[in-house]
């Protein structure tokens, strides 16, 4: 890529960080996830060629980032790559992870969302965040998270299914 | 409400959730600054003549833009010139503390020179010595386009001269707003001539 940097920080920054807390919860993780997802894109920028769509291309870093987070802190030999991922990250959820459920005082608008999104099952949640804040094709996401097509399509669509009820149930 | 609306009412609400990334995007360039990844960082700056853009490598101040210069421009510039890892560091950065203090300092009447690390990569072929030998001419005094290309022995290029102000890409530190026209015309400037106007009379009062 030839052009400066900064522009596609301050065009994708929020979505690949909406993506991070969707993955991790909004807290110390995401936050991470988010510094590791453009220290990485920044060192690979020069080498990247022009047509690549930036914001797909972030969004699979951010799932990588966000999964090297998770291991670390786990701090234990795990295997790596697509379902292997998600039970990571599944793992990491039901243990507790940190800073989960907690927001910034000054985005008291975001809370809700991220505690109906924190409540879906893992794959759902990780298949809604790569679909509809990423913009990631299905094909995709069955690649980063292991499974079909088909599996991750319905994964999305069961995740939008249960918000929009959650949804409904709200005043 | 249909299906596919309130679908669409779910995923709206998740893509419009707030992310603000201020604070990450001055972690960003801390942590890009610390391990070398950068080629220019740059920040904005308010100022008595208006919003500048100050621009640093990893060897000094590489650019200074006012603000009638389009900013995206610039950093496509500085992109395609310097290299594309481009970033903002609003907060603390080596590279750019010194530069934004002591262009503070002197836009506020408390400093005369600079002393601070350049990168003149910019500053290339006969323009280049030009810009350089802009510092010859002291605070408060004025010189003109055609005394700067006689004292380059190169009395015929007074165009060339003028070019080299309006390109210089360290205003202020390198002190084109000296520069005149023999017949007393403030001549051009890259940030408008409000802001040499403005120049001149601070450091005549000074």
């Amino acid at each position: 890529m030839r052009a400066p940097f900064d522009a596609a920080v301050e065009r994708h920054g929020p979505t690949v960080l909406r993506v991070c807390r969707a993955v991790l919860g909004p807290g110390a993780d995401a936050d991470d996830a988010w510094s590791e997802t453009f220290l990485s894109a920044l060192r690979a920028w020069p080498e990247l060629p022009e047509e690549t769509n930036v914001e797909a291309w972030l969004v699979r870093v951010a799932h990588r980032r966000a999964v090297d987070v998770v291991r670390r802190s786990a701090r234990a030999a795990t295997p790596a790559g697509g379902a292997d991922d998600v039970a990571l990250l599944d793992g990491w959820v039901r243990g507790g992870a940190r800073g989960t459920g907690t927001v910034d005082d000054d985005e008291p608008a975001g809370a809700g969302i991220w505690a109906a999104v924190a409540a879906l099952p893992t794959r759902q949640r990780i298949c809604v965040a790569y679909r509809y804040l990423g913009g990631l094709p299905y094909a995709e996401i069955a690649e980063l998270t292991g499974g079909t097509e088909a599996a991750a399509r319905r994964a999305a669509s069961d995740g939008v299914a249960a918000l929009r009820e959650r949804e409904e149930c709200t005043p | 409400m249909t299906d596919r609306a309130m679908t669409d009412r779910a995923t709206s609400m998740l893509r419009a959730a707030p992310a603000d990334t201020a604070g990450l995007r001055e972690r960003l360039a801390r942590d890009a600054e610390r391990e070398g990844l950068v080629d220019v960082l740059f920040r904005a700056v308010d100022s008595p003549i208006g919003a500048l853009v100050l621009a640093a490598t990893g060897r000094g101040l590489v650019y200074v833009a006012f603000e009638v210069e389009d900013e995206r421009a610039v950093l496509d510039m500085l992109a395609s010139r310097i290299g594309p890892r481009v970033l903002r560091a609003q907060g603390r950065s080596r590279a750019l503390d010194a530069a934004a203090a002591q262009i503070d300092e002197y836009l506020t009447g408390r400093r005369r020179e600079f002393d601070l690390p350049l990168d003149t990569r910019l500053a290339t072929g006969f323009r280049g010595e030009v810009q350089r030998h802009l510092t010859e001419v002291a605070y408060g005094r004025t010189a003109t386009y055609k005394q700067l290309a006689a004292g380059l022995d190169r009395p015929g290029a007074v165009r060339a001269v003028g070019t080299a102000c309006a390109t210089n890409p360290l205003p202020l530190v390198w002190p084109c707003h000296r520069i005149l026209r023999t017949d007393g015309g403030l001549g051009g400037y890259r940030g408008g001539l409000e802001a040499k106007r403005r120049l001149l009379a601070m450091e005549s009062a000074g």
